[in-house]
C-alpha cells in the first residue's frame, strides 16, 4: 500500500524505471568490487566514513546524494586516484576480484589499467583524436595495424567513429563537448579495463549529448562494469541497475545511507532521509 | 525623485574629485608605459641605424681584420657564438626540464623545495661569477681556453631560467588532463613526457628563447672561457670567438673602424636573438593551432 503511494508520488521516476534498461534484475550478478568500512581523509577531516557496499559485475551503479556528500571522493578511492591528493589517507579496503588495491603489493599503475575512469570534464589530451584513443593501447605496446583496430574498434564501440572517422588525425580538442566526452570514454574503453568509473560524465553536457552518453553505458554494460557519480536523479532512475545514496553526517563526512536496485530505491526506500532527497524534499 | 536629486547634488563635488583622480592615474600609468618602451625602441632603432651603415655580406663571410685594413666581418664570432650556445642548450635544456618535471610533481618535497630555491639564487649570482666557475672548473686543469668551457658557463646560466619557466608551465596544465593520463595506467613519468610536455611546450620553448637571449648576449663569462680568437674556430676545445665578446673588444678599442664594426656586431647580434625567437614562436603557434591548444 505504501508502495503504491509512493510511486504516486514518485511518477517521474516510474516512468523512467518502466523503460526497458530496467527489465533485467539484478540477481545473480557477481561482486566485481567490494568496499570495506572504507575511511577516506583528507588530512584530519573525515571526508568518507564506514562505507560498506558491493559493486555487482555488469551492472551500471549510480552513487546519488546532494554536494559534497563525498561521492567523487569514494569513486577515486575505486582506482587509487585519492592517492594524487597530498595529505590523504584511507582506512578499510576496496577489494578488486576479492583483491584489495590498498594493498602494499599491488602496482597502482596496474590498478588503473584494469579500472578506468571518465571525468566530469570532457579531458582529451592536446593530441589527435587518433592519438587520444591510441594513448593507452601504445602504453601497453601496441602498434601498427593492431593499433589501428583497436582504435577503430573502441571509436565505433563508444558510438563515435561515423563523426570522426574522416578527421582521425585532427585535435581531439576541435570536436564537440559531447563528442570529446564520448572520445574519452573511447580512451578508456582502448586498454579493456574491467570496470569503468564516470564521475558525473555528463554534467557538463547538453541534454542530447547527456542521451548519447547514457545510451553509451548502457550498451557498454554487458562488457564493463560500471560505476556512475551523478547529481542527475532523473538519470540514476534512467541507466542505472543499482544506486547507492550518500548523505553527510553533522561532522560533513560522507556516509552511506541506502545501497539497494534502482527500482526499489526510487519507489520504495528504505531510509526516511532517501525518501527525502529522491522526492526534493531535502534539506 | 526630490531625495535622488539632493543626493547627486551633494556629491558633484566628490564626483568631479573621482573623475580627476581616475584621469591623473590613467595619465601616469600611460606615461609609465611610454617610458618602458622607450629604451627598447632607442636601442633597436639607434643600434640599426649605426650597424646598418657598416654592414654588408663581406661583414658575414669574412675573418677580421687588423686595424687599419678596410673590409673582413666577423664570421669567426657568429660561428663561435652558435657553437657556444648550442652547447649550453645541449646541457642546460635536459636538464632543466627533468628537473622540472620532478619540481613540479613534487613541490613538497625537501628536494623539490631545493630545487625551487637553489635556482632562485642561481638566477641571481652575476654573469661574471659563473665564468670564473667554468674558469675554474674546466680551463685550469686543462690549461686552454676553450668553446666547451664558455658553452658551460652559459649553461649554468640558462639553467635556472629554463627549469623555472618549464616548472610553472607544467603547473599551468589542467590537473584533469594528468589526471586522465594517470587513469589509463600511465606512468607519472609517461604523462609527464608524452602529455603534460607537450601541452606545456609553448611556454617552455618561450623560457628557453629568453634562456638563448640572455645567455648569448653574456660577455662577461667569455672573458675567461671563449677568450676569443681571430680565427675561425670549430673546434669545442679551442679557443673561440664569440659576438658580444667581439663587441666588447671593438668597442672598446681606440680605432675608429673597430668601433664601427663594433656596432655592426651588435645588430647582428640582436638580429639573430631576434630572428631565432620568431622563428620559435612561429613553429609553436603553428603546433598550438594544429593541436587545437587554447591555454
Amino acid at each position: 500500500m505504501r508502495a503504491t503511494t509512493q510511486s504516486e508520488r514518485l511518477g517521474m521516476f516510474t516512468r523512467a524505471l518502466s523503460s526497458n534498461t530496467m527489465q533485467e534484475t539484478a540477481k545473480g550478478a557477481n561482486v566485481k568490487m567490494r568496499v570495506q568500512n572504507l575511511d577516506f581523509y583528507y588530512g584530519t577531516f573525515r571526508a568518507i566514513a564506514d562505507v560498506t557496499m558491493d559493486i555487482p559485475e555488469n551492472r551500471i551503479t549510480a552513487i546519488i546524494g546532494s554536494s559534497g556528500c563525498g561521492k567523487s571522493t569514494l569513486l577515486r578511492t575505486f582506482n587509487r586516484m585519492g592517492d594524487l591528493v597530498a595529505h590523504t589517507r584511507v582506512q578499510g579496503r576496496v577489494l578488486l576480484d576479492g583483491e584489495n588495491i590498498y594493498d602494499r603489493n599491488m602496482d597502482v599503475v596496474l590498478v588503473r589499467r584494469r579500472v578506468g575512469m571518465v571525468f566530469q570534464r570532457p579531458n582529451p589530451f592536446p593530441k589527435s583524436t587518433f592519438d587520444n584513443v591510441a594513448y593507452g593501447p601504445r602504453l601497453l605496446g601496441a602498434n601498427g595495424r593492431e593499433l589501428e583496430q583497436i582504435v577503430e574498434q573502441s571509436l565505433r564501440d563508444a558510438a563515435l567513429w561515423d563523426e570522426v572517422k574522416d578527421k582521425l588525425h585532427e585535435s581531439g580538442l576541435a570536436l564537440s563537448g559531447g563528442q570529446q566526452q564520448r572520445l574519452c570514454v573511447a580512451r578508456a574503453i582502448a586498454v579493456k579495463p574491467e570496470v569503468i568509473l564516470m564521475d558525473e560524465p555528463c554534467s557538463a553536457l547538453d541534454p542530447i549529448a547527456t542521451y548519447k552518453i547514457e545510451e553509451l553505458m548502457i550498451q557498454l554494460r554487458n562488457d564493463y562494469t560500471i560505476v556512475i557519480v551523478t547529481h542527475n536523479m532523473q538519470q540514476a532512475a534512467r541507466v542505472s541497475d543499482f544506486t547507492a545514496f550518500m548523505n553527510m553526517t553533522l561532522q560533513r563526512a560522507g556516509v552511506l545511507v541506502e545501497f539497494g536496485a534502482t527500482k526499489q530505491v526510487f519507489t520504495n526506500p528504505r531510509q526516511k532521509e532517501t525518501e527525502d532527497y529522491i522526492t526534493g524534499r531535502f534539506g | 525623485m526630490d531625495t535622488s536629486v539632493k543626493f547627486l547634488s551633494a556629491n558633484r563635488a566628490r564626483y568631479a574629485r573621482r573623475k580627476l583622480t581616475n584621469a591623473v592615474m590613467l595619465g601616469l600609468t600611460g606615461a609609465a608605459t611610454v617610458l618602458a618602451i622607450v629604451p627598447l625602441i632607442w636601442i633597436t632603432v639607434y643600434v640599426t641605424i649605426q650597424g646598418s651603415r657598416f654592414l654588408n655580406i663581406e661583414f658575414f663571410t669574412q675573418l677580421p681584420t687588423p686595424v687599419g685594413v678596410p673590409g673582413g666581418g666577423v664570421v669567426n664570432a657568429i660561428v663561435g657564438t652558435g657553437i657556444v650556445v648550442a652547447i649550453a642548450c645541449a646541457i642546460a635544456i635536459p636538464v632543466a626540464i627533468v628537473g622540472a618535471f620532478f619540481a613540479a610533481d613534487h613541490p613538497n618535497t625537501p628536494l623539490g623545495i631545493a630545487i625551487r630555491f637553489g635556482t632562485d639564487v642561481l638566477s641571481g649570482i652575476p654573469s661574471i661569477v659563473m665564468g670564473i666557475f667554468a674558469y675554474t672548473l674546466i680551463v685550469l686543469p686543462q690549461r686552454r681556453f676553450s668553446a666547451f668551457s664558455a658553452g658551460v658557463a652559459l649553461a649554468i646560466i640558462m639553467l635556472p631560467l629554463v627549469l623555472r619557466t618549464t616548472e610553472e608551465m607544467l603547473k599551468l596544465v589542467p590537473r584533469n588532463l594528468r589526471e586522465g593520463s594517470l587513469a589509463l595506467g600511465a606512468s607519472n613519468w609517461k604523462t609527464s613526457v608524452q602529455v603534460l610536455l607537450p601541452a606545456a611546450l609553448n611556454g617552455v620553448v618561450t623560457g628557453i628563447m629568453l634562456a638563448i637571449a640572455r645567455a648569448a648576449g653574456e660577455a662577461a663569462p667569455m672573458l675567461f672561457t671563449a677568450f676569443g680568437s681571430t680565427g675561425l674556430n670549430t673546434d669545442l676545445d679551442q679557443p673561440t670567438a664569440t659576438l658580444p665578446h667581439t663587441i666588447y673588444i671593438y668597442a672598446m678599442s681606440p680605432f675608429k673602424d673597430w668601433q664601427e664594426k663594433a656596432w655592426a656586431a651588435a645588430l647582428i647580434l640582436i638580429v639573430l636573438v631576434l630572428g631565432l625567437n620568431i622563428l620559435a614562436r612561429a613553429l609553436t603557434w603553428w603546433r598550438a593551432r594544429q593541436m587545437g591548444l587554447n591555454y
